[in-house]
């Protein structure tokens, strides 16, 4: 109890097994970057659709593993952030890079009134309500007949073509415009899943993520000791309506065809975000990444069976949730005590011994 | 007078609404839990009627008498073995393994009937109508209301009047204090979802003569039901009747202005009331 004593304590959140991992990130982010210029065409174009829906399950985990929300309704943002991209690109002519930007602050405006509709719904009705503003969103989509209706509409093609880096791409490394817009179409992707974590990361281990993990476990007691939970629940849904917008936004720039059917479409956009998430492990960062990749080759493996497929994946959903709640992830970290993204405060330099574990995260 | 049989038609709709939302209102209710496969339970219940219909040529009345014990059965094991295992207090591991659940039936409908839209038959009472008034009214919309009616007094008898009732009552306050009292909790439960079921086997034969369906058209239902409970204020299924009348009125009257309209219609009656009285019109329950 002696002053001295009390200085030389710190509070860390990083281990050796952390350390390792962040330096062995950095290279393969960095061998990430130089992809388009080795692997062919087909592999950039999984590697964007694996990088696009990490963003989407990164912002539903960040809901429903942190912030207690549990939505069933985020294509309403990748639907918003669809076609706010398409009116910008097609009938406002803006470059797309500068539209996905611009998508994300409309999805963020539509996070507003959706939030303030549905934060009025007890728990498990939130999760409704969500998909109700969804369909309304839909819906109403499908009355804008400048973009197609119900049927939907395509990109013009020079949009992509001309769109800011292209022409550099191809004079410098001599792509072809399809190539360069894939390629282009890719670092977008990977700077927003760099973009998506970091954000996520730096934010859990923040004062503001303590006081989130504190709402989550226990909301009253968090609100006793002044955590302001329903502005912490606001701000998280607003973040991760931006990130999503974006993401809706950059997908239709790769898929060039929209149609409100399929850009608020809940298996695509939710379900499939929720069993990455689930299969993973929800409420670690490494969760949805494990789960990404294990969904991406089901995916090839069982495609072809249709229907059968989506069965199993709701199957192996359920397995998971009743037998292994925290998912791949949190199976393997629970044997091994592994954390790459640690985000619980580890008290060093005291006189105790650090071996005692407290709750998963934080 | 075209507004008057707008008006009517969609009060008469609101009864099919009712019907879906009387279920989930009183799994709610009991457990509250969310079942968010609720509307593709009723679009498997309409399959299996249109099964029986079809491979045994009954009729579908009592096609839905033969299907409802069945589907009794199959709430009670679904809550019994799969989802009392979930409930706790997160309310993620319901929601999760029901919105998984709904995934499994779209599919496995979608595999045993394939994707065609299909409508059960009732033969002549179909296109059958009697004067009211001013204005003609079907005999199965009528017939749809006054069984909304007659279940919601039921399950008001039920719950109020009786000692299953008394027992789903104290288990929806406390289930331990209920436990002590000698009451299993986990039985109450699968017979509180048993009882849903057959009130979903009654929206489905309804449904399903009413309109065609087909594997998908569960989550529409689901919304539609829990429209209908927070139109009219959680914990009255009274309420829930006003709520789904509401909604109906609001989709007809939407369906009359442009077609296209028709469900936007719904979802916009429904955002008003959650704007002006987030509790709902009728609110009874405190939690």
């Amino acid at each position: 109890m002696h002053q001295t004593a009390l200085t030389s304590f710190r509070v860390e959140t990083r281990t050796r097994a952390s350390s390792v991992f962040a330096a062995v990130a950095v290279v393969v982010v960095l061998a990430a970057f130089t992809a388009p210029f080795f692997v062919s065409r087909s592999v950039i174009q999984d590697l964007f659709f694996i990088l696009t829906m990490l963003v989407l399950a990164q912002c539903w985990n960040l809901l429903a593993g942190y912030a207690g929300l549990i939505s069933v309704g985020q294509q309403l943002f990748v639907g918003c952030g669809g076609y706010a991209m398409f009116s910008l690109v097609s009938l406002a002519g803006f470059d797309p890079i500068l539209a996905i930007l611009a998508a994300g602050l409309f999805a963020t405006l539509i996070a507003v009134p959706t939030a303030f509709f549905t934060f009025r719904l007890y728990g498990p009705y939130f999760a409704i309500g969500t998909w109700v503003i969804a369909e309304v969103g839909r819906l109403a989509f499908a009355q804008w007949k400048a973009l197609g209706g119900g049927t939907g509409t395509s990109l013009p093609r020079e949009a992509v073509r001309d769109m800011a880096g292209i022409s550099l791409l191809r004079d410098v490394f001599g792509m072809r415009a399809a190539q360069a817009g894939d390629a282009a179409t890719y670092w977008l992707a990977l700077i927003l899943v760099l973009v998506t974590i970091g954000f996520i990361y730096r934010l859990l281990r923040s004062k503001q993520g303590l006081g989130l993990a504190a709402v989550r476990d226990n909301e009253i007691a968090a609100r006793a000791v002044g955590v302001d939970a329903a502005r912490m629940k606001t701000l998280v849904y607003l973040a991760t309506a931006f990130l999503t917008g974006c993401c809706g936004a950059l997908i239709y720039v790769q898929k060039q065809r929209i149609s409100p059917d399929a850009a608020f479409s809940v298996i695509d956009w939710t379900a499939y975000v929720i069993f990455i998430v689930v299969i993973g492990g929800l409420g670690t960062v490494e969760g949805p990444v494990v789960g990404v990749i294990l969904f991406f080759l089901l995916q090839n493996l069982l495609a072809d069976y249709g229907s059968w497929y989506l069965l199993l994946l709701g199957l192996i959903g359920i397995a998971t949730m009743l037998f292994a709640p925290r998912g791949l992830w949190g199976l393997f970290s629970d044997r091994t005590g592994i954390q790459l993204f640690p985000v619980r405060r580890i008290l060093k330099g005291g006189p105790f011994a650090q071996d005692k574990k407290g709750g998963p995260n934080g | 007078m075209n507004w008057l049989d707008t008006i009517l038609q969609g009060v008469l709709l609101g009864g099919l609404y009712a019907l879906f939302a009387a279920g989930l209102s009183l799994v709610f209710g009991i457990m509250r839990l969310v079942n968010l496969a609720h509307g593709d339970l009723i679009i498997f219940a309409a399959f299996l009627i249109l099964f029986l219909v079809s491979a045994l040529g009954l009729n579908p009345f009592l096609a839905a008498v033969i299907a409802a014990p069945l589907m009794f059965a199959a709430g009670w094991a679904l809550q019994f073995l799969l989802l009392n295992r979930t409930l706790g207090r997160d309310i993620l591991p319901p929601l999760l393994v029901t919105f998984g659940l709904s995934i499994v039936i779209q599919n496995g409908l979608l595999e045993g009937f394939t994707a065609d839209s299909r409508r059960i038959s009732a033969g002549t009472l179909e296109t059958a109508s009697v004067p009211l008034g001013p204005v003609n009214a079907g005999i199965m919309p009528i017939l749809t209301f006054a069984s909304a009616i007659i279940v919601i007094v039921a399950l008001n008898q039920l719950i109020y009047r009786t000692a299953i009732g008394r027992a789903f009552r104290a288990t929806s306050d406390d289930p331990v204090t209920a436990g002590l009292m000698g009451i299993r909790h986990d039985r109450i439960f699968a017979l509180a979802t048993g009882l849903a079921m057959v009130v979903v086997t009654i929206a489905a034969l309804y449904l399903g003569t009413r309109a065609n369906f087909d594997p998908s058209a569960g989550p529409a239902r689901l919304i539609y039901a829990f429209e209908a409970v927070i139109i009219g204020g959680l914990g009255s299924l009274w309420g829930t009747l006003a709520g789904g009348i509401i909604l109906g009125v609001a989709q007809t009257i939407g369906a009359a202005i442009n077609p296209e309209w028709q469900i936007l219609a719904g979802h916009i009656a429904f955002l008003l009331v959650l704007l002006f009285r987030p509790r709902g019109l009728f609110p009874r329950a405190v939690d």
